[in-house]
């Protein structure tokens, strides 16, 4: 996408550095906003590979390929490149791009934080990746570094963990206030808050839990360094710790975690769903309202990952309550989008095939996670392949097709031509079937007793395995078409009309295609 | 639009024919289990999973009507309605209604579970890297369980068996029929017992003490894995629990009194024998190979960073008491456990010679219970 717009943005009042410069000193949200999608668009290829040595060995039982230790740091880095280097640097990126042009603003609030927020980014990723070739190697105790597996027992590693940790944190805090602050103050004359685009909106309430629970993250991790290193023991009973302690703190951070990578997806398929229906969405209102909920709900109950830990029992009763609850705003969000779609006059372009699978997809995400919920039955799922299958649905069929979505629906106010939309087509398919063969087996497998995070595992499970396996190469293959289509329209193609599709309303979709450089410079004013 | 639908609802279908003619038969649901709570839990599986499955069916139904009914190639124009707070309290409150009937028999399956009072039998469960540790409070009995399927067929040298990775040396026993109550712990990282039989999922967490409980209905043999993930080996460290009658049980407790009795009488008599060279290297190895060997590697070489290599090591070559003090001890802040509480007086010293002669590392010298037992209390010269 980067090459595009060097190509393309020869209005006479865009001047700007050339060559890497540009790249290194931008404080242009539309630049900043491509590098996070491009740099997320690599991690996810990084982590991908990684989730495919993952398939490789688990393809038949025995160990062939990797050693157990090495496996294990397949899974943890794979975790953490896929959350916090592939799905939130995306967000951001989308939130560059769009927030601006959604409220009508000229720029991002804070451009040089902007620059400073992205570009500590690829160092981060770069010592957690580097660590892996340390004697040692890196970090095998799962993303989720439970302690003292994570403190005691680790490799030299956990230092350079700790540190990238810290400093994807301190990205993420500064996206946030920048986002926080951009809404706040740059919305154009007459877009009131319940004017504000739903993408607008998620990512607005998105930004708060970030700033709320990075601080938390930042926490956990220090106290993980100084427990293995300079003799404290938040985490160690021998020093008056509490191994458990961990976990409250992690999941009080890991819970709003997991809607920070799901709001901003709601918000990209409530904007998808109308335009591509030809019809308002249905109940804005409570949608915002339902968005709120979800993030207020989501600091009650993060000890639902915890319920084999040994709460008291009265603990796990109000987490299981508090879990159940979720799901009233979820479905409230869901039945919208359907209401949307209901006597509306759709058409089927990529952008809409993703957003109806992200519906249908994310809700069987949804509703394993109601089933989790039950604690009783939770004790039988917990840490088998039922939650992998689970969260997979939800972030991969979930964050990550709303991500790839977005991409197909603005790409041609970015690149200023239409995608090939055979190209997109033959993507969503192959995605959708390679997706489903991949995840939906893991339901069984979790259920039949395979626990997550094992290397090698009882015969009974071998063929299963075999067959997400090769559900998860086809899934890999079927997202270099992706790759294709992106290089293909950043070439050139049919030139996009400035609102490009029929049913799109708002105000990005008010300025050409390719978005100039600078927009809004003048703002628009909103009746 | 039909495709879309076809296909979403022809993969589930696709593949239960794929595995219907898999050769090892996976059970598709969860288990039922073997006891009266394990029951309860798999009505409550199946109660969620049919709710799910009715909302699912209306939800993606009214959605798919709507995507053949409602296309712009039908020639239909868009209605432009947006809103309806009747329609929006209506489908707040219906879940509201259907999670509170839910949370009834949640709850009260969950607090019977919690209920761990009036135990006929308490097992103490202690997990540590890789193995776990059965100790019954009401008798003189404990030791180690460990994975009994052989290396090599990890490492497919050999066929594997039917309950590769599902086998230990030693299972837990346990009466049908009573009620046994489980203390959890570690010795180091968090591990977590869990029998699917039981519907038994209980974190053992290092310095604390978790409690559970089951009643076993029926004799027979249940397999089990650790599920909290706790470093290199934590898929290799099942469990199996096998409830017997009660006289069967009582029977098998007072052999294992005797055993163990035994063994203890048998250490005092090696503390004045000396074994020979070949003796302490056959059986080293075989203590080698099931306890050391996770970490230190069949090659001794162990792996670089993290588990110290054998082979050549300094300690070995050049520091005799020190070895032996490593082996009972440990080295605290490592992974490296004390295996004084662990092994007898003679596998200790088995492994011990065998450790200083394989590798290549051919000190040439033997170390006898004698000597491991002077390091233990505190006397090594």
């Amino acid at each position: 996408m980067s090459a595009i717009t060097t190509e393309h943005d020869d209005h006479a009042h865009d001047h700007k550095p050339s060559g890497i410069k540009r790249w290194l000193f931008t404080t242009n949200h539309k630049d900043i906003g491509s590098m996070y999608l491009i740099f997320a668009l690599v991690m996810f290829f990084l982590g991908g590979s990684m989730a495919m040595v993952i398939r490789l060995e688990l393809f038949q039982p025995g160990m062939q390929f990797v050693e157990p230790h090495f496996f294990n740091q397949m899974t943890t880095v794979h975790g953490l490149i896929m959350v916090f280097g592939a799905v939130m640097p995306a967000f951001t990126g989308l939130a560059n791009w769009m927030i601006p042009m959604m409220i009508g603003a000229p720029d991002m609030a804070l451009p040089r934080m902007n620059n400073w927020s992205f570009w500590i980014l690829p160092f981060a990723f770069l010592i957690l990746l580097l660590s892996l070739f340390m004697p040692g190697g890196g970090p095998s105790f799962g993303w989720t570094f439970y302690a003292p597996l994570s403190t005691t027992y680790s490799g030299d590693s956990t230092a350079l963990f700790v540190f990238s940790v810290h400093i994807m944190g301190i990205s993420s805090i500064m996206g946030a206030i920048n986002v926080i602050v951009t809404i706040w103050n740059l919305r154009a004359p007459g877009m009131t808050w319940m004017k504000m685009p739903l993408f607008v909106w998620t990512w607005f309430i998105t930004a708060f839990l970030l700033i709320m629970v990075m601080p938390v993250l930042a926490g956990a991790v220090t106290m993980v360094l100084t427990d293995k290193y300079f003799g404290t023991s938040f985490f160690d009973a021998a020093g008056g710790g509490d191994p458990v302690l961990f976990q409250h703190i992690f999941w009080f951070f890991g819970h709003p975690e997991v809607y920070i990578m799901i709001l901003p997806a709601f918000g990209i398929i409530s904007a998808i769903i109308p335009t591509f229906a030809r019809k308002p969405l249905f109940g804005y209102a409570s949608m915002v309202y339902a968005t709120a909920s979800i993030a207020i709900l989501s600091f009650l109950v993060w000890a639902h990952h915890m319920f084999t830990t040994g709460m008291p029992v009265f603990a796990t009763l109000f987490f299981m309550y508090c879990t159940m609850l979720i799901a009233v705003p979820t479905g409230v969000k869901v039945f919208n989008w359907v209401a949307t779609m209901w006597r509306g006059a759709m058409t089927f372009e990529v952008p809409m095939m993703f957003a109806l699978a992200f519906i249908v997809l994310f809700t069987i995400g949804g509703f394993s996670g109601l089933m989790l919920a039950i604690t009783p039955a939770d004790f039988q799922y917990h840490d088998t392949y039922f939650v992998v299958a689970h969260f997979h649905y939800v972030l991969v069929t979930g964050a990550v097709f709303s991500i790839i979505a977005a991409a197909y629906y603005w790409l041609p106010k970015w690149t200023g031509y239409m995608y090939d939309e055979r190209l997109g087509q033959l993507h969503f398919w192959c995605s959708l079937i390679s997706v489903n063969m991949l995840f939906f087996p893991m339901h069984f497998v979790g259920l039949a007793g395979m626990p997550r995070r094992i290397p090698d595992y009882a015969l009974q499970f071998a063929d299963f395995n075999a067959f997400i396996s090769i559900g998860g190469f086809l899934f890999g293959l079927s997202q270099l078409i992706f790759v294709w289509v992106l290089v293909k329209c950043a070439r050139g193609g049919v030139p996009a009309t400035a609102q490009v599709w029929e049913g799109a309303e708002g105000l990005e979709w008010e300025v050409p295609s390719p978005a100039p450089y600078h927009t809004f410079e003048t703002p628009p004013v909103i009746k | 639009m039909t495709n879309t639908r076809c296909l979403v609802w022809s993969l589930p279908t696709l593949f239960f024919a794929a595995s219907a003619n898999a050769s090892t038969s996976m059970p598709l649901n969860m288990t039922k289990g073997a006891t009266e709570i394990s029951q309860q839990v798999y009505q409550l599986h199946m109660t969620i999973f049919w709710i799910c499955c009715a909302i699912g069916a209306v939800v993606f139904g009214i959605m798919f009507v709507s995507m053949i009914l409602h296309r712009k190639a039908r020639g239909g124009q868009p209605a432009s309605f947006h809103e309806s707070t009747k329609v929006e309290i209506l489908w707040t409150a219906i879940p509201v209604v259907i999670l509170v009937v839910m949370a009834f028999p949640a709850t009260t399956t969950l607090l019977a579970m919690d209920d761990t009072s009036a135990a006929d039998v308490t097992v103490q469960i202690t997990g540590s890297q890789w193995k776990w540790h059965y100790k019954y409070l009401e008798h003189d009995v404990e030791y180690f369980s460990l994975l009994a399927t052989p290396r090599e067929q990890v490492a497919n040298k050999l066929a594997k068996g039917e309950n590769y990775l599902l086998e230990v040396d030693r299972p837990l026993v346990i009466p049908v029929g009573k009620k046994i109550r489980f203390l959890m712990t570690s010795d180091d990282v968090i591990h977590s017992w869990w029998v699917p039989a039981f519907a038994i999922k209980k974190d053992a967490n290092p310095g604390f003490i978790n409690e559970a409980w089951t009643r076993v209905d029926e004799p027979g043999t249940y397999r089990g894995q650790c599920t909290e993930l706790c470093g290199k080996d934590h898929g290799f460290m099942p469990i199996v629990v096998i409830a017997k009658s009660e006289e069967d049980y009582l029977a098998w407790i007072q052999q294992e009194e005797t055993r163990i009795a035994s063994e203890k009488a048998a250490e005092q008599e090696l503390l004045a024998m000396n074994m020979s060279m070949a003796e302490l290297m056959s059986t080293g190895e075989k203590i080698y190979q099931g306890w050391c060997v996770a970490c230190h590697q069949a090659t001794g070489m162990g792996l670089p960073g993290i588990f110290p290599a054998l082979k050549g090591s300094e300690l070995i070559l050049n520091d005799r008491n020190g070895h032996i003090d490593v082996l009972v001890n440990g080295r605290p802040g490592t992974a490296m456990q004390a295996f004084g509480k662990q092994l007898s007086l003679k596998e200790l010293a088995a492994v011990i010679t065998y450790t200083r002669n394989a590798f290549d590392n051919n000190t040439g010298d033997t170390v006898q219970a004698a000597d491991v037992f002077a390091v233990q209390q505190g006397k090594g010269e």
